[in-house]
């Protein structure tokens, strides 16, 4: 089940009347609960889901996806970093370095905060202003589509 | 077998992509710009990839972002719709390059034909009838010659950019005193439009139709054509009512010309779908370009052939052989094309983007609309003015025609402006009706229409 698949079901639950969702798939396991801001829960993964790094993860409750519904919770405040490009998100330069950043990590212009593949070039995607990392939307080695949140600096 | 298609456009041309992948259970992933996140056939698609902002040229026509969408989604292959970047060669190049089968013909197919001098050349080795011409760029230096090739086609003639097209960057010139001077006008405007500043020289004719013919070709070794359409009802140098069968057109110039197009795809090894426009004027065709992609009117031909255009060139860029032969095809009945632009044409057609209020449809028996509109879409101001096409058909020209005109009467479209008015008034004038009717036809009418 990749993340896409995900974001869809999210946007089910939020454009209708559902309290709850939850899928079986072989043994991927994703429960879906609406409440005050939904809380994603997901039973650990087998083993091939790309590169992904342990964590859960933390969906923004405004589905960054094309067909973005009014019915969400709250707006999340601070600094949207977008992405300029189709590609995939990398969290650090390779696959067994640190990650560039990490939530609460203080960031001053220019700081590379992640990586966006595409067409086997890898283009650094720096923050355009200072502050604290607040939230990191983008997952290691999912597709991210123009205009999407990566990052959320306050 | 391919089994994910990227489909790099948008508008209505996406849905009918969209819809003859989900016939033959071809997966679809829709790429749209920002403003374009509300498409129909975005909605209706397997995955979609946001790829860019409104302006085309950092979405639609936005290589790089068209081929990072096609490797995150693991898209096998790529349908570039019309316009856009269907004929951009260098596209093609790239998408194959990249791994993904490109849905036209080979980059090196586009890249002749786009070159107007070229093509020609082309057609002219494999007996395709050319207008006369110079048969190569001008020299402008050479005046000499060139009032020599003038005086040998005869007046009047139309001096034309080499890497031109669509109406852009021609002159007429009705007397040899105005040549030499129209040379170096033409040459210079160009290289100004194109960057190219190549140009040649035709024969102009004063009364021709556009007449078009359909082919399919698999890259195989087999090659069929259509027929013909007729696209002669035309506002500068836009289509705006087009019909198959072209009226006066016999079985036998049918035949002839259709043959010859078959033997030029043949000889050039083309791959898919493709037409071959000419002038048609006193029975005899003139060749002036080839389009190696799918054609906004197609489904006219579609209509009295019976054959899925857009299926047809998905199966050909699955390398299946052509099973149709040209013994095949047959032409049955009548059918007419009514472009539905989002436009007010008392107002010098300006465009009328908006939302759309209210929108009821035509139907019945030879009735087809092909458009992604629907009740509540707003209709935005970045992109063309075409929002749909209006198709009618029946077992001749007058029932095509009669049926064409109740459906434009039931249309409801509010909220915008729209060119449905006008069209009524084109399929009610008597020299549509008549048929046959020239290229500058209807822009001499529309004094009277509009």
């Amino acid at each position: 089940m990749d993340i896409r698949s995900i974001r869809k079901l999210i946007e089910i639950v939020e454009q209708s009347d559902i309290a709850e969702i939850e899928i079986k798939e072989g043994e991927h396991n994703i429960r879906i609960t609406r409440s005050q801001e939904p809380t994603y829960i997901q039973a650990p993964m087998a083993a091939p889901m790309a590169a992904a790094a342990p964590q859960t993860p933390a969906m923004d409750p405004t589905p960054a996806s094309p067909a973005s519904t009014d019915a969400a919770p709250a707006e999340i405040s601070g600094h949207k970093i977008t992405s300029p490009m189709v590609g995939t998100f990398y969290e650090a330069p390779s696959p067994d370095s640190d990650p560039f950043v990490k939530v609460g990590d203080t960031v001053s212009v220019g700081d590379t905060l992640c990586i966006l593949e595409a067409m086997k070039i890898m283009n650094p995607i720096e923050a355009d202003t200072a502050g604290t990392i607040k939230q990191i939307l983008g997952v290691n080695g999912e597709p991210v589509e123009y205009g999407q949140v990566l990052f959320v600096i306050e | 077998m391919i089994e994910k298609i990227l489909i790099a456009n948008r508008g209505e041309i996406a849905l009918r992509v969209l819809r003859a992948c989900k016939e033959l259970g071809i997966k679809t992933v829709a790429v749209h710009s920002t403003e374009d996140a509300n498409l129909k056939h975005v909605l209706l698609a397997d995955e979609t990839v946001c790829i860019g902002p409104g302006p085309s040229a950092q979405s639609y026509l936005n290589v790089p972002a068209l081929i990072a969408a096609a490797e995150v989604t693991d898209a096998e292959a790529i349908h570039p719709g019309y316009g856009f970047l269907s004929e951009n060669a260098d596209f093609a190049e790239r998408v194959e390059e990249s791994g993904f089968a490109f849905i036209g013909p080979k980059a090196d197919t586009i890249r002749m034909m786009g070159d107007k001098v070229a093509a020609i050349k082309a057609m002219k080795a494999a007996g395709v009838p050319t207008v006369p011409g110079s048969g190569g760029p001008l020299d402008p230096k050479n005046d000499a010659e060139n009032l020599r090739i003038a005086k040998e086609i005869g007046y009047p003639v139309i001096i034309k950019a080499a890497g031109g097209g669509g109406g852009r960057g021609m002159r007429v010139v009705h007397t040899e005193a105005n040549l030499l001077k129209s040379v170096v006008l033409t040459s210079t405007e160009a290289n100004n439009f194109f960057g190219n500043p190549e140009v040649y020289m035709e024969k102009f004719l004063e009364n021709p139709r556009h007449v078009e013919i359909q082919i399919l070709a698999d890259g195989q070794g087999n090659a069929i054509h259509l027929g013909e359409r007729d696209c002669s009802m035309q506002r500068r140098h836009q289509k705006v009512v087009e019909e198959a069968p072209a009226p006066g057109v016999t079985p036998e110039q049918r035949e002839r010309i259709g043959s010859a197009c078959v033997k030029a795809c043949l000889d050039i090894n083309y791959r898919g779908a493709g037409t071959f426009e000419f002038l048609y004027e006193n029975g005899e065709f003139y060749f002036i370009e080839m389009n190696t992609r799918l054609q906004v009117e197609h489904c006219v031909t579609e209509m009295v052939t019976g054959i899925d255009l857009v299926k047809a060139q998905i199966e050909i860029a699955m390398g299946k052989p052509l099973t149709l032969k040209q013994e095949d095809i047959k032409l049955t009945g009548h059918a007419i094309e009514c472009r539905v632009n989002a436009e007010n044409p008392s107002k010098n057609f300006m465009p009328s983007p908006g939302k759309i209020e209210r929108l009821h449809l035509a139907g019945g028996l030879g009735v087809r609309w092909d458009s992604h509109i629907y009740t509540g879409y707003t209709v935005p101001s970045t992109y063309d003015s075409m929002i749909g096409k209006l198709i009618s058909f029946g077992s001749d020209r007058s029932t095509a025609i009669a049926r064409m005109n109740t459906a434009l009467s039931e249309m409801i479209i509010q909220g915008i402006e729209t060119n449905i008015n006008m069209q009524r008034e084109i399929m009610n004038d008597g020299g549509f009706v008549e048929g046959g009717q020239n290229i500058h036809y209807l822009e001499n009418r529309l004094e009277h229409l509009v």
